[in-house]
């Protein structure tokens, strides 16, 4: 199992290109929101920047609040996310202790990090990658 | 949201009333976007015989089509009537304001009337408020991006902050406005323009989403190009050392303005060099939103604030021009100080280009004993951080009736006390090439008085003929070639990469084949139409003149041809007024 961590975020230029990549490649969108990976900066642009991102957790409080399954727990940590499934009551947005779903008003729906790693060859600076979940965190 | 490949929408905000109506703009196939949609919006809503700071006078921020959809479409364009002009401007900057404008659900923002108190506009896709905001009245330029980031938290990252600072709100005519810290809409008095308006600042949230155009071609498209532009080092110049890789070798060259252009090399080029900059003083290096290239520089000020060992320390940026403009040209051979100038000028709010050169003239009027420290207050003098860095402070508060009339441009200051033929002024404060005839011709007459309309510095550069036909027929074929990417509202440093044909390939399969089709068509109009509007809103182009200081200078050619000059000139003002009104 792997998950998508933001390991360097101090070299982060704040391009965007994660997002945006994401956006595009997974979730099917020009935007900047409806991003499993969303880039912030704590207070303008003197104080460097921060990545929104599932950290997979396990149990997922997402999905345990989840009352269709839209979201189920992914073995090692994180989510599966079936939006087909999912009845639009935001709960899991409200419960994620990082921020990491974004809850896009006009699909309703909720957008979030599944860990496959497509955003990381957009990186310029080499500020996230794809690793293994550490085997005492797994099960 | 839904993009329509026909039509821009603007975003119209009326402050006077305080209401708002998104407009539908026609014909996209014609206007395409940023330099074009802004032109077209003031022949529509503009007032052509009424001044800079008429509330009639529309604020335009636009945006271009493929802004969002590719790497390096990140710029917008700010079309305002300039208040140190008076004639219809653009300036162009970068930041996180062209994707918050996309995906805010907009091509442009149009603002016009005046707000009855000082106001900051809070927008985003399903919001759009005027807020008051008098207590940020007098407010630097941080203080206020400090204040005005508690508007739309729940964006952070995902929004932009601009606004201006004192010398804005003072209508100082070289105000400018400070995009996102670190960027800027720095010609021409946009900063005045806003002022005008009441309005201290703008906050504008990119929270909504688009679906992608059909099919594979835009995703192919997409690799294509973000590859071309990681991959093949052609960005590399621009992340590493950054434009200010250029001081060295345009000294080399005698073609670095240095002590208010009185000379155009210096052997201390080395203390101010890209090299020096990055070697003791860059902190790190930031992008605009969408572009993966990173070139914006961030130094570090490190400042003794007590006797004892305390020290602050700020982030300043920095680029080619405002080291030269604060550096060489005020004869600074000290990297820290041309940071030390930078950051007070950010934090007033000026054009760190027009206040240099300014300064620079007002230091050569004290050498020459045209002004005293009765005018100046503080001593002015070439090489000499301390006086300058209070008389941006004069400049911006409008201290005495000497800095008022310096704050209208060295030219305004200079008519009234002498010294006009010192003042480095090519329709504005000159930009940092003395590469000779071709450069002060373009941008004595040049659209942004700018380098940035026409190459014509690297028509100097490159050819050793004196041939004024061929001169004056690359800046046009050049700017024509600007204005596409102007339009679209990419980087200029990606004209490279977006070449005539890959912009087709580009637009058609970000879904707009109309754009691709009539681009040959729509560069036409759109340059013709900004020359017109320049041209109606007062441009005098029989009326331009060039400085005697610009005919004394020596580069590596040797002396400037006046001769040559003239003959550009003439074929230059021909050809724009043949532009503007047509053949006679
Ligand atoms: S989305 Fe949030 S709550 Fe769910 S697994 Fe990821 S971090 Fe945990
Ligand atoms: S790992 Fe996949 S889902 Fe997660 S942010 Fe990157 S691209 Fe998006
Ligand atoms: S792509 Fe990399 S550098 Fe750019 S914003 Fe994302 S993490 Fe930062």
């Amino acid at each position: 199992m792997k998950r998508l961590e933001a390991v360097r975020m101090e070299q982060c230029i704040g391009c965007h290109s994660c997002s945006l990549a994401c956006a595009r490649l997974v979730h099917k969108k020009l935007s900047w929101n409806t991003a499993g990976i969303r880039i912030s900066s704590a207070g303008g642009l003197t104080t460097g920047f921060e990545a929104h991102i599932c950290v997979a957790c396990d149990p997922a409080p997402c999905a345990e609040v989840c009352p269709t399954e839209a979201l189920k727990q992914r073995k090692g940590g994180g989510v599966i996310v079936t939006h087909d499934k999912c009845i639009k009551c935001g709960k899991c947005a409200e419960v994620c202790p990082v921020d990491a779903i974004y809850y896009e008003t006009e699909s309703d729906l909720p957008y979030l990090c599944i860990h496959c790693g497509r955003c990381v060859p957009f990186c310029p600076h080499n500020c996230i990658e794809l690793r293994d979940i550490p085997a005492r965190e797994e099960g | 949201m839904k993009m329509d490949p026909n039509f821009s929408r603007v975003l119209h905000v009326e402050l006077t009333t305080g209401k708002s109506s998104v407009l539908m703009i026609e014909d996209r196939h014609m206007h395409i976007g940023g330099s074009g949609l802004a032109a077209v919006l003031y022949e529509r809503y503009g007032v052509l015989d009424a001044p800079a700071d008429d509330p009639r006078q529309p604020l335009i921020f636009a945006i271009g089509p493929l802004t969002g959809f590719y790497p390096l479409m990140s710029k917008v364009v700010c079309g305002f009537r300039s208040p140190y002009s008076g004639e219809w401007a653009e300036s162009h900057a970068g930041g996180r304001l062209a994707l918050s404008i996309r995906f805010a659900g907009y091509d442009a923002l149009m603002i016009t009337g005046k707000a009855k108190q000082l106001s900051a506009l809070i927008i985003g896709s399903r919001s759009c408020e005027v807020e008051g905001v008098t207590y940020l009245r007098g407010k630097d330029v941080f203080a206020t991006g400090k204040f005005l980031r508690r508007f739309g938290k729940k964006n952070s990252g995902h929004r932009s902050a601009i606004r201006i600072g004192q010398a804005g709100e003072r209508g100082v005519a070289y105000a400018c406005i400070n995009v996102d810290s670190f960027r800027h809409f720095g010609r021409l008095g946009s900063g005045a323009a806003m002022g005008f308006k009441n309005l201290k600042g703008i906050v504008v949230s990119g929270d909504g989403a688009f679906d992608l155009p059909e099919g594979k071609a835009y995703a192919d498209m997409m690799k294509d190009i973000y590859q071309d532009i990681t991959e093949t080092g052609k960005m590399k110049k621009y992340h590493d050392l950054g434009t200010p890789q250029n001081l060295i070798p345009l000294n080399e060259l005698q073609a670095l303005p240095w002590n208010n252009l009185q000379k155009t090399h210096d052997d201390r080029v080395d203390n101010i060099s890209g090299e020096t900059f990055a070697k003791q003083l860059l902190l790190r290096q930031v992008a605009c939103a969408g572009c993966p290239v990173g070139c914006i520089h961030i130094g570090l000020l490190r400042q003794q604030f007590a006797n004892e060992h305390e020290f602050l320390y700020k982030q300043v940026s920095y680029d080619y021009e405002p080291i030269f403009a604060q550096g060489s040209m005020l004869g600074i051979t000290s990297a820290a100080d041309v940071l030390a100038l930078l950051d007070e000028t950010e934090k007033l709010g000026l054009d760190c280009m027009s206040a240099g050169v300014a300064l620079a003239w007002a230091a050569e009027a004290t050498e020459k004993g045209i002004v005293s420290k009765e005018e100046t207050i503080v001593d002015l003098k070439f090489g000499e951080m301390k006086g300058f860095l209070n008389g941006l402070k004069f400049i911006a508060t409008g201290e005495n009736a000497f800095y008022q009339a310096l704050s209208r441009g060295s030219m305004a200051a200079a008519k009234l006390y002498g010294g006009e033929e010192f003042a480095c002024v090519l329709g504005q404060e000159m930009a940092g090439y003395a590469t000779g005839e071709v450069f002060f011709v373009a941008s004595a007459y040049g659209f942004r008085h700018s380098h940035l309309d026409t190459g014509g510095y690297a028509f100097d550069q490159n050819n050793t003929e004196k041939n004024a036909g061929k001169a004056v027929e690359f800046m046009l074929e050049d700017e024509r070639g600007r204005i596409y990417i102007n339009s679209m509202m990419g980087c200029l440093f990606a004209r490279g990469t977006y070449g005539p044909e890959k912009l087709k390939d580009a637009l058609t399969a970000a879904g707009f084949g109309n754009i691709a089709d009539n681009l040959e068509a729509a560069g036409k109009y759109i340059q013709k139409l900004r020359w017109q509007l320049k041209c109606k809103t007062g441009f005098d182009v029989d009326a331009v003149k060039i400085p005697k200081r610009f005919t004394e200078v020596v580069t590596w050619k040797g002396g400037i041809d006046t001769g040559y000059m003239d003959e550009v000139a003439t074929l230059y003002a021909t050809a724009i007024k043949e532009m503007a009104y047509g053949k006679e």
